[in-house]
């Protein structure tokens, strides 16, 4: 049985100008001990999705299921949901000094986490919550634990929040954007760290992040989201390697070391769409440079585009023109003019 | 003075930084305030930027980079040390005296939602610096405002928006628009993709690139993202704590660095390609950058230097072109790293006091 | 556009109006590429400010009674000619009992009359105009006052927001009446001397919150990005700082009014405001005072004139705020 299974999530907001659907239709799946990424840039729904796991959207309106170890999280009281929340299901963000109450020492709020969840005394807890944050690579644990927030810095204060996280030892670990507030060496610390975390404890990893860089050398499958759905879906290699749809391949595109020093870049050109009034058809076709008739008129669902294996695509191109070549370019070329040949002759 | 400011002095940089020190006082006290210690932001800086070139400025948070370009730019003035702008010294220019070059400088923000005010028409934001520099009557502006905007990607008809009603990506082209508009020979761009979105941080750099052909643009390029420097870069400039410790051309320092600061930076990058992800060593520093107010002693990166010895705990390094590299690629470290060496199975001889945690 | 008030509709997760904020002018955004689609219209913020507050019932209805009593002091003198009486008229024959006494509301007097036989009803109406224009005038002086002092010590810093913050925390540390007592004794009591009085004791409270906003749009990327352009401090003050300032400005103007307007009525019933026989609310009341026993209308109706009006521009000043506020609407700061 999988660990968590979305299906189907949709999640909208009422505004003054119309309902913002931040997560349109969003199905997956994901085993114990592994580590799913979702990519996407602001907009996209990656937030939001997870957020409507763990019950924090307020205010929203959700549709359809989402079963971790069986039960299903949004249709779940608040008091259940608060169990399953820190103890099984924990989740770490991107801001740490957000996160952590900055009147309350560190260690304090750990173990009043523990206490929370667990009937065990104060001493146990505080022990308990020294060792963790050795684990996590504070030095001096004990010392430290009875620090304020701010004598952290940025990178201890994210292992602290790691630690929180890791108290209960859950099931599943929901990290968003964990390190884009941090130093690029700071940054390797912490992703190392979540890595070896991972693999002690065996627990499942959700990383959700704008930078594919980040996932690339972690993630066991990825899924790419665009307008609060998923355009593709792959594992580690397939997305980079022989990505799908023109989204992916943009974005891999848009990264400066992607192409040489002095190269052009490749952007995606255009903007994100409101989530208010969304393009028609596939969501992408006003950005996508290989956009067919049927692209702007019908919505594409995810489908197989490798054999034998988990790789899916939301994109109406012919499912084996796979990867970023200059080959596989002209092909998609020759396929989207004959998308758009066809309709044009019939009109 | 290093060979790259000797070489500079023959008068091909258009902007030059000599013995930069920047502190800032923090300061205590209700009513007398009195000094109770210094950020030492920038310590001993020497720079300089080539007509046409795009110098990057690469480190992390709280290197001095910003700050750096504050000085250059004259928001902040030096402690001590020299600007000079096409030869010229405008370190001591007062407000007035330094209007005329404000007109050859300008920068780009990071922020692209803080860098516009958002109670002003874009048409008179980017209209700016006409009106300050008094350029043209109100009306003769609006043909100007529009053509830049039309320059940067911008639809025209939108000078009468708001702020609030662009993008991010946007926005920053907004920004780029007003430090074009008095045909600058200088840009200082601090962090002007960070705040963006991948595909759209592509769309600005190609923009940067456009008009640097177009205008014979020179730029100063601060970022803490490498991959982005590297790609706009000619050169580039690596910041730690203050100090200047590696200085070399792009490609060079990307396929050499020598200074294990820049060796990490380099090996924590993220790359976005599983199999050079997994096969390649992180060389993971020990502890966090220490806090500017009170630098460590001799080399500044020594407490989390896997390779330092005694003497960087005592001794400064020279920022200088280290044994076998060209005289453009200077390194302030005792112990430069050697092609091929493994950084990752070093360790330091210095005492455990000395080293970060 | 509009999705910048998504915030407006409940706590949705930052990331949702971060979301819809940075998509929401995608209208603007792709329309380089199409020109055709200006479906989205350029609104300013104020524009959104008032789509906002339109919203707000009870807002509007202040306001609605505001406009009202506005014009009900402009047509003061209309107004009392279609009634039959003037301000300061007597009516010896039904608006006063034999014992001297006033007479309650009947068809003759709506509101009843006072000790000396005069028309309430008409001596509110010409209440009105003392209150407001004491009320807005003093108010708009205080503002004026607060904003160039608080502009100018948020600005600078240093020295000058040391002397000007000290100034205003003595002001704001004067006993009011005292003082208000000290100075009519002096210069006698009137309009004018209420105006200033008021508006003394004010622009201090002004004062301080612009300098604290001050304070924080100083430090704000744009103002960096105003002075690497070489823009002065003159320039940057009123340019660039002073149009941020408009939100708290405008909701503390409409706070201060009611403030001012009770304040007068204060100084008037103390017979320190405007001199008898000119009619105010503060003055009326005053007068009223040994009658209110026999008489329940001669304090009631000025008193509810008053408690009207201030209601009026309270709730008002909490509507603007609302609609201002960035928090509610997400409009003014980004």
């Amino acid at each position: 049985m999988s660990l968590l299974e979305v299906s189907d999530l949709r999640v909208s907001f009422r505004t003054t100008d119309g309902e913002v659907q931040a997560v349109r239709g969003v199905s997956f799946d994901l085993e114990p001990g592994r580590t799913l990424g979702i990519v996407g840039e602001s907009g996209s729904g990656k937030s939001v999705c997870t957020q409507t796991l763990l019950g924090l959207t307020t205010g929203a309106r959700v549709t359809g299921s989402a079963r971790f170890e069986g039960e299903d999280l949004l249709t779940m009281g608040e008091d259940a949901l608060r169990q399953v929340r820190g103890a099984r299901i924990a989740a770490i963000f991107q801001d740490p000094l957000s996160s952590l109450h900055p009147l309350y020492r560190v260690g304090w709020q750990i173990v009043e986490m523990i206490r929370a969840h667990e009937p065990v005394s104060r001493a146990v807890a505080r022990r308990r919550a020294i060792e963790l944050l050795g684990a996590v690579g504070i030095p001096h644990p004990a010392q430290r634990i009875d620090d304020y927030p701010h004598q952290f810095s940025g990178g201890m204060r994210q292992r602290a929040l790691i630690a929180m996280a890791l108290a209960l030892d859950p099931r599943l670990v929901i990290a968003d954007e964990p390190t884009t507030a941090l130093d690029a060496t700071v940054q390797a610390q912490i992703l190392d760290l979540l890595l070896r975390l991972q693999q002690e404890n065996g627990m499942a990893l959700i990383m959700i992040t704008h930078d594919l860089g980040v996932i690339a050398g972690l993630a066991d499958e990825v899924l790419v989201m665009y307008a609060g759905r998923i355009a593709e879906r792959a594992d580690r290699r397939g997305l980079y390697y022989r990505a799908h749809h023109p989204y992916t391949n943009g974005l891999l595109e848009s990264i400066p070391a992607s192409s040489g020093a002095g190269a052009r870049l490749r952007p995606i050109p255009g903007q994100p769409p409101s989530l208010i009034r969304l393009p028609s058809g596939c969501a992408f076709h006003p950005r996508c440079a290989f956009a067919m008739d049927r692209c702007r008129n019908e919505q594409p669902e995810l489908a197989a585009v490798e054999e034998d294996s988990r790789h899916r695509s939301a994109c109406w191109l012919p499912s084996h023109l796979l990867g970023t070549n200059e080959q596989v370019k002209q092909e998609r070329e020759a396929a989207s003019a004959a998308g758009r040949v066809v309709e044009e002759g019939v009109a | 003075m290093s060979d790259d400011t000797r070489a500079n002095e023959s008068g091909e940089a258009l902007i030059e930084v000599r013995a930069a020190v920047k502190h800032f006082p923090i300061k205590q006290g209700v009513i007398v305030k009195r000094e109770v210690g210094r950020v030492h932001a920038v310590e001993g800086v020497s720079l300089a930027v080539r007509r046409g070139e795009t110098l990057g400025l690469v480190g992390e948070t709280g290197c001095g980079k910003s700050t750096l370009a504050r000085c250059v730019t004259r928001l902040h003035q030096l402690t001590s040390g020299q600007i000079l702008f096409e030869g010229q010294d405008i370190t001591g220019l007062s407000r007035s005296q330094v209007r005329p070059y404000r007109r050859r400088m300008q920068m780009i923000f990071q922020d692209p939602y803080g860098s516009l005010n958002p109670r002003r028409r874009v048409g008179s934001i980017i209209g700016d610096p006409f009106a300050i520099h008094g350029e043209g009557e109100r009306d003769e502006r609006k043909p100007k405002v529009q053509e830049l905007m039309e320059l940067v990607g911008l639809n025209p008809e939108h000078y009468n928006r708001f702020p609030a009603e662009f993008s991010g990506g946007q926005r920053q082209r907004i920004g780029v628009a007003r430090a074009l508009a008095l045909k600058p020979s200088l840009i200082v761009a601090d962090e002007p993709v960070s705040a963006l979105d991948v595909s759209i941080q592509a769309q600005i750099i190609n923009l940067l690139d456009d008009l640097q052909q177009e205008f014979g643009l020179t730029y100063l390029f601060i970022s803490h993202d490498l991959s982005v420097v590297r790609h706009v870069s000619d050169r580039i400039a690596v910041m730690y704590l203050g100090q200047v410790v590696e200085l070399a051309d792009s490609e060079e320092l990307h396929g050499r660095p020598r200074h294990p600061y820049t060796n990490a930076l380099l090996s924590a990058a993220s790359v976005a390609d599983p199999d050079q992800a997994a096969a390649r060593q992180r060389i993971v520093l020990t502890g966090d950058v220490p806090s500017p107010v009170a630098p460590p002693s001799g080399c500044r990166f020594h407490p989390r230097c896997p390779k330092a010895q005694q003497i960087c705990v005592e001794q400064v390094p020279a920022l200088k072109a280290r044994s076998g590299d060209p005289d453009t690629h200077l390194t302030a470290c005792h112990f430069p790293v050697e092609p091929g060496e493994d950084l990752t199975r070093v360790t330091a001889t210095i005492p455990e006091e000395e080293r970060a945690e | 556009m509009s999705a910048d008030m998504t915030a407006d509709s409940g706590a949705g997760p930052a990331d949702t109006v971060d979301a819809a904020r940075s998509t929401a002018p995608a209208g603007g955004g792709t329309s380089a590429a199409e020109p055709s689609s200006g479906a989205i219209e350029g609104r300013s913020p104020w524009q959104l400010a008032w789509l906002l507050l339109r919203r707000d019932k009870a807002a509007m209805i202040s306001l609605g009674f505001i406009v009202f009593i506005s014009l009900v002091a402009a047509l003061a003198p209309l107004l009392a000619h279609l009634i039959g009486y003037g301000p300061t008229d007597q009516d010896r024959t039904n608006g006063i009992t034999v014992d001297g006494l006033p007479v309650g509301p009947s068809s003759a007097h709506w509101f009843g009359t006072d000790n000396l036989g005069r028309d309430i009803l008409v001596r509110v109406i010409y209440g009105t105009q003392v209150s407001l224009l004491v009320g807005v005038a003093s108010t708009l002086l205080a503002v004026a006052m607060g904003v160039l002092v608080g502009l100018a010590a948020g600005y600078f810093g240093s020295v000058v927001d040391t002397v000007l913050s000290r100034a205003m925390d003595v002001v704001l540390s004067f006993p009011f009446l005292l003082f208000a007592i000290a100075l009519v004794s002096i210069y006698g009591s009137g309009l004018g001397i209420s105006v200033f009085v008021i508006a003394f004791f004010t622009w201090a409270a002004v004062g301080r919150i612009v300098r604290g906003q001050t304070l924080s749009i100083r430090e704000k990327e744009y103002i960096e990005a105003a002075r690497s352009l070489g823009a002065g401090d003159l320039r940057i003050m009123f340019v660039d700082v002073l149009p941020n300032l408009l939100a708290p400005v405008i909701v503390y103007t409409t706070l201060l009014i009611p403030i001012a307007i009770v304040f007068e009525a204060t100084l008037s019933f103390l017979g320190l405001g405007v001199v008898p026989p000119t009619p105010t609310w503060g003055n009326m009341l005053s007068d009223s005072q040994d009658f209110y026993q026999v008489a329940w209308w001669f304090p009631f109706f000025p008193g509810l004139a008053l408690l009207l009006t201030t209601l009026a521009f309270n709730l008002l000043g909490d509507g603007v705020r609302d609609a201002l506020d960035p928090r509610a609407g997400r409009l003014f700061q980004d």
